[in-house]
């Protein structure tokens, strides 16, 4: 893995260092990081020459720029109300038991981590999910057991694309 | 002159997109007045929900003298209950490209974006091959425009335009004052043209076809048609195109279950109509000649007699109060003090004439927020709370 440092410098000879280029840099930073640390948002700041409070404002407004160590895999299940009308509570209770971990835990190993979050956009195919940039959707209990243990079973291979229909 | 008819399925906009390159030409020779003129003779209005006039939007930026201008699409479908952006993207890109090209033909802006939601990344790999491949072919033929996406990262309330400039520009997506509007002040403070996904698909079938063939569908004040995400207590889920001006009795006899009890017209921020005024309701934009008319971005949520209407209000004010950007008062504590409330009520703890309070501070929140999210909370809470005022307290 790229230091935090050097993947933030070529971040912003890639998207510039204007402050129009913070968001894609810190998106490039949680790609890898799966989070942004203080440090990360100092050293962004440092190479765009904001100030850190800027930075730590901008990162903290999105929902998808986790400021907490995330898993490998963040899991996020869409509680709107197609999803949760077509039984995303069942969902939850699926991958809470299955990985033994609540809503905003992640497992000792560090590969999974639990998040609800809002619409998805897949209300005609609900419930629906993402694992990472992965979208699950018209889940059942059984469905969602097979996605996980395809996660599980591929650990160390990074194999996201398991039984993907995304649109 | 009645402003209903009965459900007119149409097939434009899914239709093929392999002609773009002729209609890109062709657009592209033609004065810039001309194409205005066209959009406005047929009466498009913005397909996010709020209905502003495409052409006059077009009009009004192509008429601003500056050096610099963009073009946005806006690809931030959050609205709860809307998917057909999302499906538009992902089969028939190159209209989306080609509009958002000639609406810089037409203004002269030399630079457009795509804004994605977060949720969406799994289309950005397709969506940058088809820039590729459109920008190619834009050198060939000599016109200078290069189209960019830029990813959001999860916050509903970037779907509001100026938000979604201040999202671009690296801050917290945080809705601006208006005016002055994106038309002379939008992204970097440049004129910006920003349209929904599906509003650029339309203005594509217009340049094919005509501004006739457009205005010839639907109804008065609300020309054209329109994609609806179907979605809730039905056998037919998906995503369809329909002429606008229809009855919502007649929307809910072909999607409905025969159960229907509500239809939540245009998402969280919408309206919920009850059974009882499926036949008056007309969607469409204004015309208040008949009943009642409503617009939308396009979201159909049924809800059969199974539905508790407390749990929809309480997973729409779970969803506000947390998509609330926190800028201004009214909408911060606003839909955190709303949901507490309905909450306390079917509790016990507040009497049934809270709910009458509750209602009054969701009309201030519609006169003192800020933007559009806090303003239409009170939409599908009133509408809610005064058809299902039983079901919030027992």
């Amino acid at each position: 893995m790229e230091p935090i440092k050097d993947l933030i410098k070529r971040l912003a000879d890639r998207y510039g260092r204007e402050r129009s280029s913070l968001l894609p840099i810190l998106q490039g930073v949680v790609e890898q990081e799966k989070y942004l640390s203080e440090y990360s948002m100092t050293e962004i700041a440092r190479e765009l020459n904001l100030p850190a409070a800027d930075v730590f404002g901008t990162a903290t407004f999105y929902s998808f720029l986790e400021n907490e160590k995330m898993g490998r895999y963040i899991i996020r299940l869409c509680k709107t109300i197609t999803c949760s009308m077509k039984g995303e509570n069942q969902i939850l209770l699926t991958i809470q038991d299955l990985l033994k971990i609540k809503v905003g835990e992640t497992t000792p190993d560090g590969n999974f981590s639990l998040l609800q979050t809002n619409c998805l956009g897949f209300c005609h195919k609900a419930p629906a999910m993402l694992i990472n940039k992965e979208v699950y959707n018209e889940l059942t209990p059984e469905k969602v057991r097979e996605i996980l243990t395809s996660y599980i079973n591929s650990n160390g291979g990074g194999k996201e694309n398991v039984n993907n229909t995304s649109s | 002159m009645s402003t209903t008819h009965l459900l007119k399925r149409a097939d434009f906009i899914f239709k093929s997109d392999n002609d773009w390159k002729d209609v890109l030409k062709k657009s592209l020779s033609r004065k810039a007045n001309e194409l205005i003129n066209e959009l406005i003779s047929s009466e498009l209005k913005g397909r996010g929900g709020a209905g502003f006039p495409t052409g006059l939007k077009w009009k009004i930026t192509s008429e601003i003298d500056s050096d610099e201008k963009y073009v946005i699409c806006n690809a931030d479908e959050g609205e709860p209950g809307t998917f057909k952006d999302r499906e538009i993207l992902s089969r028939v890109p190159f209209k989306v490209l080609t509009a958002i090209a000639v609406c810089g033909h037409v203004t002269k802006a030399k630079k457009g974006f795509i804004y994605l939601r977060g949720e969406y990344f799994f289309l950005k790999e397709g969506l940058e091959k088809a820039i590729l491949e459109f920008e190619t072919f834009c050198k060939t033929i000599g016109f200078d425009f290069s189209i960019s996406i830029f990813m959001g990262s999860g916050a509903y309330i970037c779907g509001e335009e100026t938000a979604l400039f201040e999202s671009m520009e690296g801050k917290r997506g945080e809705p601006r004052n208006k005016p002055p509007f994106p038309s002379s002040c939008g992204y970097l403070n440049k004129p910006t043209v920003i349209n929904n996904v599906e509003t650029l698909a339309h203005t594509y079938t217009i340049f094919k076809y005509g501004a006739k063939r457009f205005y010839d569908l639907g109804v008065q004040f609300s020309r054209g048609t329109k994609l609806f995400s179907v979605s809730g207590d039905t056998p037919k889920p998906g995503i369809y195109e329909l002429e606008l001006g229809m009855s919502l009795a007649d929307f809910v006899e072909e999607f409905g279950d025969d159960d229907t009890k509500a239809v939540q017209v245009g998402g969280a921020s919408g309206f919920l109509v009850p059974r009882k005024r499926f036949a008056e309701t007309t969607i469409g934009f204004q015309g208040r000649l008949v009943g009642i008319s409503l617009p939308t971005g396009g979201s159909m949520m049924l809800f059969n007699s199974s539905r508790s209407m407390f749990n929809v209000l309480d997973n729409y004010l779970n969803f506000f109060a947390e998509e609330s950007c926190g800028q201004c008062t009214p909408c911060r504590v606003g839909c955190q003090q709303l949901l507490r409330g309905i909450k306390a009520v079917k509790r016990g703890e507040k009497n049934a004439g809270y709910l009458d309070k509750l209602l009054k501070l969701a009309e201030t929140m519609t006169y003192t927020a800020k933007c559009g999210l806090g303003q239409s909370v009170a939409n599908s809470f009133s509408s809610i709370v005064e058809n299902f005022r039983e079901e919030m307290i027992y």
